[in-house]
């Protein structure tokens, strides 16, 4: 294994420092207070420089020589881009579609991270949990969700 | 017989009508969810937590306990049918149990786990019972530095049972930390770290964290590889044990029982490591430690009693302290102050209905799991061979109305977004997401309590190791972490987890 770096190590310290830095800069723009009277940047400001303290730790950690070689693995590029994409489509139509049409589409883009379903599944499984979901969340539990939104001309 | 009167109010609680109906909702959601794999008990009750806000706190809290340790029963049926656990503390049930089901003596591995189980949480039901008030009693004289302390040291004690780097474990818990402080300030009402969202304000929404890291992360995780599932066992026959059986189960049984019950206490997941040690253990001390791994029924006896005493031991903290073990018992806390509840050692003296209930509820529980799981199990088997491919957007639909129908704010769903895609990276990356969750809800008490020891001492950090019992609980914090680095512990946790991966 030799000189081998972590790569895990490095970028997952270079993140938690940058977190650090991030939280720390905008702490130091509330009031700090004193020891006996924190103001509401006290904590945070210690937590940041703790994380960056931390999160360098981890960096040197991985740059050591015995560091353990790690792999990333692969990444789902295109069942992680509609997985979250069929999140964020459902809170940005959630309001203006409504519940039925909004979810549709979200499901439709859901099911189809996975590279076992085709289309035709896909729309199988969106139109059958759609259903699913009114009938448990609008008629079992009565949640406050319109069916159809005022974006539709219905 | 004080104890005697309490239980009388917890069942008249727990056998209320419309409490024993959601206790069953809730066993029989549970155990749906620990037998599909690939989605966990933390995940699942951050989705259904939504659901039980209109319902009446005790009738909510029976429902969200039924579906945890409903959860760890499933996990069993899952470990031992298919090999693949459903939630990591059923993990060593997996070795034994599917080597029993390849044998073709599935039926008895699922009895002996069924009644193992139940057996084991009648007892640690029992122990909650007797040793929750004298805590609560205890935990009332506590003031800000014993608080502070307290939670430093469940916090760090979480890191010990994190599997890898402790300083990654560390950063996480840290990292959950700062994530609490978004919102306002509880003494000035400053907004902070809200980037100008009104939205914001009240902190980030805890369910969509939870959603986020433990249920969108783990989708993403599975999505790297796509495979089949192979259900070994088509029918389940023969579910009765035999007296040799029997006779070899008992003392595993109780051992695990011990075990676990003590160990569920500790902070950070203490019933994961007590299936692990009771294992290790009961291979130790057998007179044919080589039938281990093999289809050994201590194997699946010792660790699945050790699992459920201390999934119901683990209630202990956060029933008289508000502490949380681990993510579900957090998840349990954002439970309790949703309904209005401040949880710790006040809950018993202020809802006694509530807290004898739950615990009564717990035993009832236990109970219907034997008595319906075993019957039902050919509907378990048959809920197996859903494919991940149509579970899955079932898990985001439910996750995305949960969390819009908690507050109807849509920045709760594109947390989901953020979080689930930080988890996912950090995950990758080797860092565990349980710290920070257990961080994030803990956060904004350790800083209430920092602050308030500060103004007690008049600014002098002393206060909290001149303080007796504040300065044993850190003593105890610093222990956790030296545990976790010696090089012995660590060896033996990376060999204890590996099966866990």
């Amino acid at each position: 294994m030799g000189n081998q770096k972590s790569f895990n190590d490095i970028a997952s310290g270079l993140i938690f420092i940058g977190i650090g830095i991030a939280f720390g800069y905008a702490a130091s723009g509330y009031q700090i207070g004193t020891a006996l009277r924190m103001g509401p940047g006290y904590f945070p400001l210690v937590l940041a420089g703790l994380m960056c303290i931390l999160g360098i730790a981890i960096v040197v950690k991985g740059m050591a020589r015995d560091a353990q070689p790690s792999e990333f693995g692969i990444v789902p590029w295109r069942g992680m881009v509609l997985l979250l994409g069929a999140i964020a489509f459902f809170g940005f139509t959630i309001r203006g579609l409504g519940l039925v049409p909004s979810l549709f589409v979200a499901l439709l883009m859901a099911s189809l991270a996975s590279r076992r379903n085709t289309l035709a599944s896909a729309l199988v499984l969106a139109t059958s949990i759609t259903a699913l979901c009114v009938a448990i969340f609008i008629y079992g539990l009565s949640v406050p969700i319109a069916l159809f939104g005022p974006w539709l001309p219905l | 017989m004080e104890l005697l009167a309490n239980l009388g109010i917890g069942f008249s609680a727990a056998l209320d009508p419309t409490n024993l109906l959601y206790c069953f909702v809730g066993v029989l959601l549970g155990t749906l969810v620990g037998v599909l794999p690939g989605i966990g008990p933390t995940a699942t009750i951050a989705m259904l937590l939504p659901i039980t806000f209109s319902f009446e706190p005790v009738t909510a809290l029976i429902m969200l306990a039924g579906i945890y340790y409903g959860a760890q029963y499933g996990g069993s049926t899952t470990a031992i049918l298919i090999n693949l656990p459903g939630e990591s503390s059923s993990a060593v049930t997996a070795i034994d149990g599917y080597e029993m089901a390849k044998q073709g003596r599935a039926g008895p591995a699922l009895a002996t786990a069924a009644l193992g189980s139940f057996f084991a949480g009648t007892v640690a039901t029992l122990i909650l019972a007797v040793a929750a008030p004298p805590l609560a009693r205890a935990a009332l004289n506590f003031g800000a530095p014993e608080y502070f302390s307290l939670i430093v040291l469940g916090l760090l004690a979480s890191i010990a049972l994190a599997h890898g780097s402790v300083l990654k474990a560390l950063a996480m818990i840290v990292l959950g930390l700062l994530l609490g402080m978004v919102g306002q300030d509880i003494y000035t009402g400053t907004p902070r770290f809200t980037f100008g969202f009104f939205e914001l304000y009240s902190g980030i929404n805890f369910v969509s964290v939870a959603v986020g890291v433990f249920g969108v992360a783990e989708i993403l995780r599975n999505l790297e590889h796509e495979t089949t599932r192979d259900v070994l066992v088509k029918k389940v026959e023969n579910l009765w044990l035999t007296k040799d059986d029997f006779k070899r189960i008992i003392a595993p049984v109780l051992r695990g029982t011990a075990l676990g019950s003590v160990l569920g206490i500790l902070p950070g997941g203490g019933h994961v490591l007590s299936s692990f040690a009771s294992y290790s253990f009961e291979k130790r001390i057998s007179k044919h430690p080589e039938t281990f791994g093999k289809g050994a029924i201590e194997g699946v006896a010792g660790p699945e009693s050790a699992n459920n005493a201390g999934a119901q031991t683990s209630f202990i903290p956060m029933l008289t302290l508000g502490i949380p073990a681990h993510p579900v018992m957090a998840l349990m806390i954002g439970a309790f102050i949703i309904q209005g509840i401040t949880p710790g050692p006040n809950v018993i003296n202020d809802e006694p209905i509530l807290f004898w209930g739950i615990i009564v509820s717990m035993w009832v529980g236990n109970l219907m799991l034997v008595l319906l799981n075993l019957p039902l199990i050919g509907l378990w088997v048959k809920l197996l061979t859903i494919p991940y491919k149509v579970l899955f957007p079932a898990i985001i639909a439910f996750a995305c109305i949960g969390c819009y129908s908690i507050n109807l704010n849509v920045f709760d769903v594109y947390a989901i977004v953020v979080f689930g895609f930080i988890g996912y990276l950090l995950v990758k990356l080797g860092c565990e997401p349980a710290p920070l969750l257990l961080g994030f809800v803990l956060g904004p008490l350790l800083e209430e309590h920092l602050r308030r020891a500060m103004i007690i001492s008049r600014g002098d950090p002393m206060i909290f190791v001149e303080r007796p019992i504040s300065a044993v609980l850190l003593a105890f914090a610093v222990a956790a972490v030296v545990v976790a680095v010696l090089p012995s512990v660590r060896r033996k946790r990376e060999e204890v987890f590996v099966e866990d991966d």
